[in-house]
């Protein structure tokens, strides 16, 4: 019974102290919820933003290349090792190469790819319009001057085998391809009976995880040439790194500010609250007693000001997702224990630390105003 | 006696004005380190993406199609334009000459070396080139950062060369040791290895090149790693339909286009091009990155300017007893706001000042841990930031300096308020 009454007391305390002091534990709440939402938003984005930038680098295109070292091509079970391995993991995108000669004599390098997966893997590629049947080719700028194919057919001979192509678009990329003329790889087998002979693979996912697709494959192609273009993978995690880093220490920055805020903001409400802790002590409450009241009051505003804040920095976190990124930043809720556990840590270091400062002062000081 | 009333007010309750000015300096810091990283961060990204090697290659204007398959160039010894080395130097030359970080001149040849047909490109390895009194070294490892050579660069001017791994094993060479080109014995000065076409191919200096395909002074591909800005519709813009203002806008802007406008024009006979899987990606992520940059920046702002105006509201709500006898002394609610305005201002001012001058420090130090250079804070922002500490905290006190001034004096002396 007594017990209860106690409870009921100090929660009647803690109640009607936030209550009658509505203005000071709103800001004190303010700066709380902004703390709380500023760690969340950076938390949220640090997590997710190199997922999102890692996507944006795959638009650099391939990462691994497979080369097989026989004239034919990769056999039908090396293609079908390639496909599983790879999986879901990235992008693996069939090439076959040979050379041809227009009428006139003049070589050219005829592509045989899957032209839709080439489209996914390349989106620098500048085309003017893709093909979209048999018989239709996309040519290389160069390539579509010298073949004059801009407005007629043109054919192409490999080994004595001609074939009748038609321009769908021209592509233009400002490398090897502007001088090459691609068809569709059933179209490419049927004219030069040639398979692909190398792959272009975007692996997605962090440094470790292509690299150990990277390992994946050299074991299971032994007779392949397996290797990384080190100009994308060296080029892709120097820039995510810095990234990475400046995005961190931004986000320390922020964080550390917003929580000595709370400080200052919290530490002042308790200095300008000792007249009542005098008063508690005078009617006879133990320094315990203050303490426990304090904390319990800093506990509730934490509690209350991390799940606003942490619900207003996923809101933030969303919306610069959406501004930069055109994709939502998924919410992380993993980050709230650690949200919370700040919020409490600081709020608590914030009071305990000034009423630490008071219990040494006499009760009838204060009252008398010194 | 308003000066003094100020002074006194400020000079009293030190610690409390402590705290606040502490909030103030630290949102003041974070603001300038923020505004100064969003405004340095696409400049240095920049830098780091020339690891991703030249974004623009110069071509002959009348040169025939490429045939190269892998590593292996097929093109016709006899095929194809050239360049002039002598022309060079102009690149540097160009309107946005400083925005040139590297360049390499190709000159690929078909030689025999040990009974089979392989493909030698000549190029700079670190070559000085003088363009007036300015002198610029460049040359393969600067433009393509990720090849890298077990043993040592070949010197340009020299007989030596380097082989590229795969090559190397089945030709079995070392560093170190011969390999007859053309029936001419050459030094292999180191093993490259570059993840690409380079891999099966010998690559030499420039001069055992145009030796080899007898073109003296000529080559045939130049690379060029420039700074570039992310191309935007505008740069999109066939230059020859603008107004003249128009044009030179475009012209002084260093869009892909631009640039390789200028190379074109600056080297005779010569077509230059972006190469789109560098350019355009790069101006991509730099475009994501600023704008994740802008955004956290205005974050940050809105997070301190909350943040340091809760902790003035809280220092303000605890004046009332001042404000009370003041009140009571007769002080009109005008000149009393004025006195804590005053001093919000000066904290502010104080805060703002040594908050500007960590923030500059802070954004100095970060980059120059993470990028190696110093992310410079324009001296116009000084004046913004303390615009800003002062509005921020004068927004956070004048709600509770105008209900200290609303009190009931009686009330706010007895301590009832």
């Amino acid at each position: 019974m007594r017990h209860g009454s106690t409870t009921a007391m100090y929660f009647r305390m803690l109640y009607r102290a936030a209550m009658l002091r509505k203005g000071q534990a709103a800001s004190a709440l303010t700066a709380i919820i902004v703390a709380a939402a500023a760690a969340t938003a950076m938390l949220n984005l640090y997590v997710d933003v190199q997922a999102k930038l890692r996507k944006e680098f795959r638009n650099f295109g391939a990462n691994i290349v497979v080369q097989t070292k026989s004239q034919q091509g990769f056999t039908s079970e090396e293609l079908q090792t390639i496909k599983t391995t790879v999986g879901d993991r990235g992008l693996a995108v069939p090439f076959s190469y040979a050379v041809a000669r227009d009428e006139r004599g003049q070589a050219v390098v005829a592509v045989g790819t899957d032209l839709d997966l080439a489209r996914k893997l390349n989106p620098w590629w500048s085309v003017s319009s893709w093909p979209s049947g048999t018989g239709q080719a996309l040519v290389g700028t160069r390539a579509e001057r010298v073949l004059g194919a801009a407005d007629k057919p043109f054919t192409l001979s490999f080994e004595g085998k001609p074939l009748r192509l038609h321009e769908a678009g021209a592509v233009r990329t400002g490398a090897g391809e502007d001088s090459r003329v691609y068809i569709s790889l059933s179209e490419f087998q049927a004219w030069t009976g040639l398979g692909p002979t190398a792959f272009e693979i975007a692996a997605s996912g962090t440094a470790e995880e292509v690299d150990a697709l990277l390992h994946k494959l050299q074991q299971t192609l032994p007779s392949a040439d397996v290797h990384a273009v080190r100009q994308v993978t060296e080029g892709e995690a120097n820039v995510l790194g810095k990234t990475r880093s400046t995005l961190l220490s931004s986000a320390a920055f922020i964080v550390c500010t917003a929580a000595l805020c709370v400080l200052a903001t919290l530490m002042g409400w308790v200095f300008d609250r000792r007249r009542d802790f005098a008063i508690m002590k005078a009617l006879g409450a133990s320094d315990r007693l203050i303490a426990m009241f304090v904390a319990g009051e800093a506990a509730a505003l934490a509690c209350v000001g991390a799940i606003a804040g942490f619900a207003a920095g996923i809101g933030i976190a969303a919306l610069i997702g959406r501004l930069n990124f055109n994709a939502p930043i998924s919410p992380q809720f993993r980050v709230f224990p650690a949200v919370l556990i700040g919020a409490l840590a600081v709020t608590l270091v914030a009071t305990l630390l000034p009423l630490r400062l008071l219990r040494r002062i006499q009760p009838a000081m204060i009252l008398r105003g010194e | 006696m308003f000066v003094r009333l100020v002074y006194e007010s400020f000079r009293r309750q030190t610690r409390r004005k402590a705290l606040v000015a502490v909030a103030v300096t630290f949102g003041a810091a974070v603001s300038t380190a923020m505004i100064g990283i969003a405004t340095g961060i696409g400049d240095k990204i920049t830098h780091e993406f020339r690891n991703y090697g030249a974004n623009l290659v110069v071509t002959p204007d009348a040169d025939s199609l490429d045939v190269q398959i892998g590593s292996v160039n097929l093109k016709p010894a006899s095929g194809g334009a050239y360049l002039d080395e002598s022309a060079l130097p102009q690149i540097k030359g160009i309107f946005w000459g400083n925005n040139i970080a590297a360049f390499a001149p190709e000159l690929p040849v078909n030689v025999n070396a040990g009974g089979r047909e392989v493909t030698l490109v000549g190029t700079y390895f670190s070559k000085t080139v003088t363009l007036g009194k300015d002198q610029f070294t460049t040359g393969a490892p600067s433009t393509f950062p990720w090849w890298t050579v077990n043993g040592s660069w070949p010197k340009d001017g020299s007989a030596d060369v380097l082989v590229g791994e795969k090559l190397a094993e089945s030709l079995k060479v070392q560093q170190g040791s011969e390999v007859t080109l053309a029936g001419v014995p050459h030094h292999v000065s180191g093993i490259l290895s570059t993840g690409g076409n380079e891999d099966g191919q010998i690559v030499a200096p420039l001069n055992v090149a145009q030796t080899l395909a007898r073109a003296a002074g000529k080559l045939r591909t130049i690379y060029v790693s420039a700074l570039l800005k992310p191309e935007d519709a505008f740069a999109r813009r066939n230059p020859d339909t603008l107004s003249p203002a128009e044009r030179d806008r475009w012209y002084c802007t260093p869009y892909p286009q631009s640039i390789a406008l200028q190379l074109t024009e600056a080297i005779p006979h010569s077509h230059a091009e972006q190469i789109r899987q560098v350019a355009q990606n790069e101006g991509t992520i730099l475009t994501r990155i600023e704008g994740l940059m802008l955004l956290i920046t205005l974050a940050a702002l809105l997070t301190s300017g909350l943040a340091v105006s809760a902790a003035m509201a809280t220092a303000m709500f605890e004046r009332r007893t001042e404000v009370g006898l003041m009140k009571a002394l007769g002080a009109g609610h005008l000149p009393l706001s004025m006195i804590f305005v005053m001093e919000s201002v000066l904290i502010a001012c104080i805060g703002g000042v040594i908050g500007f001058g960590i923030g500059a420090a802070l954004a100095k130090e970060l980059g120059q841990a993470i990028f190696g250079s110093q992310i410079a804070v324009q001296p116009v922002l000084f004046p913004v930031v303390i615009a800003l500490a002062i509005g921020v905290t004068f927004g956070g006190s004048a709600v509770a300096i105008r209900r200290a001034v609303k009190y009931d004096p009686v009330l706010a002396l007895r301590g009832e308020a």
